[in-house]
């Protein structure tokens, strides 16, 4: 019995301890000192679910819901649960082939997992809702439907005004690091969905869910202790009358143009229609993207606001403005009589701007009759004034009065993308002539607002609503007033009153003796509504596309009543020919007494907005590119033909060697279509259209 | 006669039992929160036996059954069978290979119906009691290397099949038998030079060979200089010394790369190095440039991967107090892998974090202090040697399966004794605790 080795216990002993303390300090190091496996685990076994609130509702003045939300669905698979299901019955719902079927599933695999649900078909119409309700016991378990919230417009109008949203990109992250959006967030993009994104968006909720292996939902953490509640967007009030909005796109429609109401009280808009315009309720649900592109290649670009982003010549209703100038200047009064005899011969030689109606006018009938030789003169005067010493301190004399009217700068309405039109300063002719080698019959074609001078129909509008005004106006918007408070301060610019030159009432009485003549019998009678006494102005502006004549624009605008305007309209109608008073003042006409009497009812007139409404004044430079674009799809179609073979199959009728004629009608083919291809790329961005365009109105006369 | 008369109420050494039923408790509760979902009916599924939770508990109740029986018995009978039952235990061994069924990849479990036994396994009982019985032969010296060899030869032989099975980690258990048998006088060298060529080999795997030789080198220089004044005494210790710097270079330099790339298969190598977090360095497929293959090695040697982390994430998610029973998010969302078997020390590391490691880890070191001095106040060597040996393999077990959750070990499948989820391992441990409990009971008696 050997005992001799008794000691050795106690190296036994102390191996173990000092295996288990060195297990115990590592566990040490592991569980309390480093803080990396914490985030690691809740990296992976957490998940926070972002509950999206509704957005906020927009309304109109008589608070009917312009812009809500609707509930549309997705229908979810979870591929691991697919065994034993019908597909071919739920391919025949969702009218694909199976093959189409496998594939989607195969890449919904591929990104999210065999056991995780995606979305399999997504924004469901309301035919495949119903035919899939019916039928959804045959799908369970592997399908579901799961609501969601999307944008509607019940009024399906003002798409330009209210924009629309979508799905957030790279570009728009990077512009918006810190607001809380992630990829696949919607945001709006243009409109009121832009400029009040913050107040329609709500709060966003977060829900705290515990994550398995295979990255499922299990359950909620702590059953929810610490998720925060989603609260919806704020809905908000705009001053838009839509029956007045819906009344103004039907007169528009195949017109190229806009119209601009706007509450001379308030500074409130009460339409603001861009033509052509799209149905706004095309840019929800399920084929938003073919639908968006669609838009995007229309070469009319129904996309854009006209009224905001593009610019005119304003034409002879500027002269409303130039004749402000002269009396509060004191260059003329309201009995100064100037006299064409045919032309402006004020600058001696060169290209005389024709007036159309020969005599003598006064103030009044110069407007009246939109007389190009009185405002010729008016303007001289105003800028020859022997109390400037020299042109340019009179030019930006003229300049201060056009600023203060609202024009050549950003008006600040609450929807992106303005532009803010062009007043000609003098560093600009110092530029082109050189300083000193320039006088008023440099830009003479300024005086009846053509030249140099460019004016969105929001300016003009305004302009007309500071006329009504009699010296002030209210910086337009379209939001009165936000449900629950205006946090962001951003409806506080549309408070205040802007009047910053005080021009005596008197000489805006005059103005408006001149504008009530134009339409009681002037140029404008075509505006005229009866019991309603009108002010207002016509234009025909002359403008050139690519350095050729095109079409004059036709303008109108004005106030209504004379006395408490509660109306100030403009109307653009692009390329129709024709003069101011011929399209834009019955359309006018129309609009101030639909607003007015708040409905149209005699039978003549209701005829009229059936005839304007059927008008088709679209340009035909628009038909050609569309044209165009056609012929460009179609000889890609053709190709697509021959390649399947349909093209051959009429010509084995016609009984002609066949593979001689097919390899021909090919190679034909094929040649033929290299270069609409390449002009395709070069043309068709609607951008380049429009600088070119832009270009073409800057023309001077 | 009358005094053999089996008495299982008054010898009872009832500290190991009550440790022995809490260790248990504490993990089929431990597996429980691996299986639970907050909407199950759980005592409906408890009788249901549907569930590991439910099963393992059935196997303890089959293991208290057996548990009484061994109790019960004689303990002549366990000191005359020895012999016979370890050749059986090896038979079953070579059995395995015609009737074996393949479970995980490996070949070792022979299927009995209502349950699947692993003779590697159980054959450490059977081990344990051979070599108790072999070192308490009254003519063996075990100072002479004879005696020595023999020893070693009854202990090592299960390695051999273990490993032609593909168990690896269960080949390693054997070599616990050295603690033992260091105990009854095996020289402490073989001890020693075991150890520190494991640490060797554990920091090879660690730093690169260049750094390790450097690291050495300064370690043997330190070492000259601070025992300078005694090579005038000792002029062996310079050359040995040397020799040992020399020997130790060898071994990182020539021994280790040769056992990754000729000795160990490729997915042990992995394993092990996975368990560092450092790739393979001696995979050649691994270092050429080909894109297709390494894309296509690439998950799997993430898998290899997975589990260490996953486990480490788990474990240290617990902090210090744990995030309370069934709270845990890495284990009720199935993070990590085979967490039910080897890996059940990570759900207690996350429900209970550092406060619940500790008191287990105390727990076990209680258990097995407990058992060296129960071993200690054996008359009998046959008793002394099986004690340890019972001792040495729950240490073995206990401190490679944790030290492989945590990061410090290669992941081999070793179970964490009486919590793993599975009967073979349950039912292994109850068998050695109740022998070493009933050779225990009888103590006064010199068994032979």
């Amino acid at each position: 019995m050997p005992v001799f080795h008794e000691s050795r216990k106690n190296t036994i002993i102390l191996i173990f301890i000092l295996l288990f303390v060195i297990i115990i300090l590592r566990l040490f190091t592991l569980q309390v000192i480093t803080s990396k496996y914490k985030d690691l685990a809740e990296d992976q076994g957490l998940f926070r679910k972002v509950i999206y609130p509704d957005r906020g509702i927009i309304f109109d003045r008589k608070k009917n819901a312009i812009l809500q939300n609707t509930n549309i669905s997705d229908l979810m698979v979870t591929p691991n649960k697919l065994r034993g299901i019908d597909t071919l019955a739920l391919c025949n719902i969702l009218n694909i082939d199976t093959a189409q079927f496998k594939k989607r599933i195969v890449e919904l695999i591929i990104k999210n997992g065999r056991s995780r649900p995606s979305v399999f078909a997504p924004l469901l119409s309301t035919d495949k809702m119903a035919k899939l309700n019916e039928s959804l016991y045959k799908f369970t378990p592997a399908f579901y439907l799961q609501d969601r919230s999307i944008r509607s417009f019940p009024y399906d109008a003002a798409a330009n005004v209210l924009g629309y949203t979508a799905e957030v990109d790279t570009n728009f992250l990077k512009k918006h690091p810190d607001e809380g959006y992630v990829p696949g967030d919607y945001a709006g993009m243009t409109g009121l969905e832009r400029s009040y994104e913050k107040v329609l968006m709500g709060v966003r909720g977060i829900e705290y869910w515990k994550r398995d292996n295979k990255n499922r939902l299990t359950e909620r953490m702590e059953n929810g202790q610490y998720d925060t509640v989603a609260t919806a967007g704020q809905n908000i009030y705009t001053s838009i009358d839509i029956e007045l909005q819906q009344l103004g796109e039907k007169l528009m429609k195949n017109k190229l143009g806009s119209i601009v109401a706007i509450d001379p009280r308030t500074g409130g808009v009460l339409a603001m229609i861009s033509a052509p315009t799209y149905q706004p309720n095309y840019l929800t649900g399920s084929e938003r993207r073919k639908h968006f592109s669609e838009l995007f290649l229309n070469p009319s670009l129904p996309l854009l606001n006209r009224t905001v982003s593009a610019t005119y010549s304003p034409g002879s209703t500027f002269k409303t403005l130039q004749a402000l100038i002269g009396l509060h200047e004191g260059v003329i009064n309201t009995d100064t009589k100037f006299s064409c005899s045919g032309a402006f011969y004020g600058c001696g030689g060169g290209k005389p701007m024709k007036c159309l109606d020969l005599g003598t006018f006064d103030l009044r009938g110069a407007i009246t009759l939109s007389d190009n030789t009185y405002f010729a003169n008016v303007m001289q005067r105003v800028i020859d004034n022997p109390k400037y010493p020299n042109v340019e301190i009179a030019l930006s004399s003229w300049d201060n009065y056009m600023y203060s009217f609202g024009l050549g700068h950003k008006l600040g309405i609450d929807i992106p993308s303005e532009k803010s039109g062009n007043i000609p300063k003098p560093e600009t002719y110092n530029k082109i002539y050189g300083k000193g080698r320039w006088n008023f019959c440099t830009f003479r074609s300024v005086s009846i607002g053509q030249g140099e001078v460019s004016v969105t129909p929001l300016q003009v509008a305004n302009e007309m609503a500071y006329i009504a005004n009699k010296g002030w106006y209210i910086t337009p918007h379209i939001v009165d007033s936000i449900e629950g408070g205006d946090k962001f301060g951003l409806l506080t610019k549309y408070k205040k009153k802007n009047r910053p030159i005080d021009i005596p009432l008197e000489i805006f009485n005059a103005v408006h003796d001149g504008m009530q003549n134009v339409v009681d019998n002037g140029t404008g009678v075509g505006a005229k509504v009866k019991d309603i006494v009108i002010c207002g102005k016509t234009g025909t502006v002359e403008n050139y596309y690519r350095g050729v004549k095109q079409q004059n624009h036709s303008f109108f605008c004005g106030f209504a009543p004379r006395d408490n305007p509660k109306i100030a309209i403009m109307c653009v109608v692009e390329n129709s020919g024709g003069f101011g008073g011929t399209y834009a003042a019955p359309i006018v006409g129309l609009m101030i007494e639909k607003y007015l009497k708040d409905s149209i009812t005699e039978k003549p007139r209701k005829d009229r907005i059936e005839y304007l409404s059927n008008l088709n004044l679209f340009p035909k430079n628009i038909y050609k590119e569309i044209r165009r674009q056609d012929s460009i799809r179609h000889s890609k179609d053709k190709k697509y033909l021959i390649e399947k073979g349909y093209i051959k199959s009429v010509k084995d009728t016609v009984g002609i060697e066949d593979d001689q004629i097919d390899n021909e009608d090919l190679h034909e083919d094929k040649t033929n279509n290299i270069p609409p291809k390449k002009s395709e790329k070069k043309e068709i961005k609607p951008s380049a259209i429009i600088e070119k365009k832009k270009k073409g109105k800057k023309r001077i006369n | 006669m009358y005094q053999r008369k089996p008495n299982i109420s008054a010898e009872k050494d009832w500290i190991t039992i009550a440790l022995f039923f809490v260790i248990s408790i504490i993990g089929m509760l431990c597996i429980f929160s691996v299986e639970y979902k907050s909407n199950d009916h759980f005592i409906q599924s408890l009788f249901a036996f549907k569930k590991n939770y439910s099963k393992q508990f059935i196997y303890f109740l089959v293991c208290i059954v057996i548990a009484i029986f061994i109790m019960l018995m004689d303990s002549k009978l366990l000191t005359a069978t020895p012999n016979i039952l370890y050749l059986i235990g090896i038979v079953l061994m070579i059995l395995t290979f015609i009737i074996g069924k393949n479970v995980n990849g490996s070949k070792s479990w022979i299927p009995l119906g209502f349950m699947n036994l692993q003779p590697v396994e159980t054959g450490k009982i059977f081990t344990a009691l051979a070599l108790s019985k072999y070192l308490s032969r009254p003519e063996i010296d075990f100072n002479k290397s004879q005696s020595q060899v023999i020893a070693s030869f009854i202990c090592f032989l299960p390695i051999v099949f273990s490993l032609l099975q593909n168990e690896t980690g269960l080949a390693l258990v054997y070599f616990a038998f050295l603690l033992p048998m260091y105990r009854e006088g095996f020289p402490p060298v073989y001890l020693i030079i075991g150890a520190s060529l494991g640490v060797l080999l554990v920091s090879a795997l660690l730093f690169t060979t260049m750094q390790l030789v450097v690291v050495i080198s300064l370690l043997i220089i330190a070492i000259i200089y601070f025992l300078k004044r005694k090579f005038k005494r000792h002029k062996n210790l310079l050359i040995s010394l040397i020799a040992i710097w020399l020997l130790s270079i060898f071994f990182v330099g020539a021994v280790v790369p040769f056992l990754f790339k000729n000795v160990f298969q490729k997915y042990q190598t992995e394993r092990i190095f996975s368990m560092v977090g450092r790739d393979n360095p001696y995979d050649e497929e691994n270092n050429k440039i080909n894109i297709s293959k390494t894309s296509k090695k690439y998950p799997s040697k993430e898998k290899e991967n997975y589990n260490v982390k996953q486990s480490k994430i788990a474990i240290g998610s617990g902090g210090f107090w744990g995030k309370g029973f069934l709270k845990g998010t890495q284990t009720q969302g199935d993070f990590v892998p085979e967490q039910h078997t080897d890996f059940i020390f990570t759900s207690l590391g996350e429900n209970f974090g550092f406060v619940g490691c500790t008191i287990l880890m105390l727990l076990y070191l209680t258990l097995l202090l407990r058992i060296i001095m129960i071993a200690e106040r054996q008359r009998s060597t046959f008793s002394r040697v099986y004690a340890y040996s019972v001792a040495a393999i729950i240490f073995f077990h206990v401190a490679v399966n944790i030290c492989m959750t945590i990061g410090l070990a290669p992941v081999i499948g070793i179970t964490l004794p009486l919590m793993s989820y599975g009967g073979s391992s349950l039912l292994t441990f109850t068998i050695l605790i109740f022998i070493l409990l009933r050779l225990d009971a009888d103590r006064q008696m010199v068994l032979r």
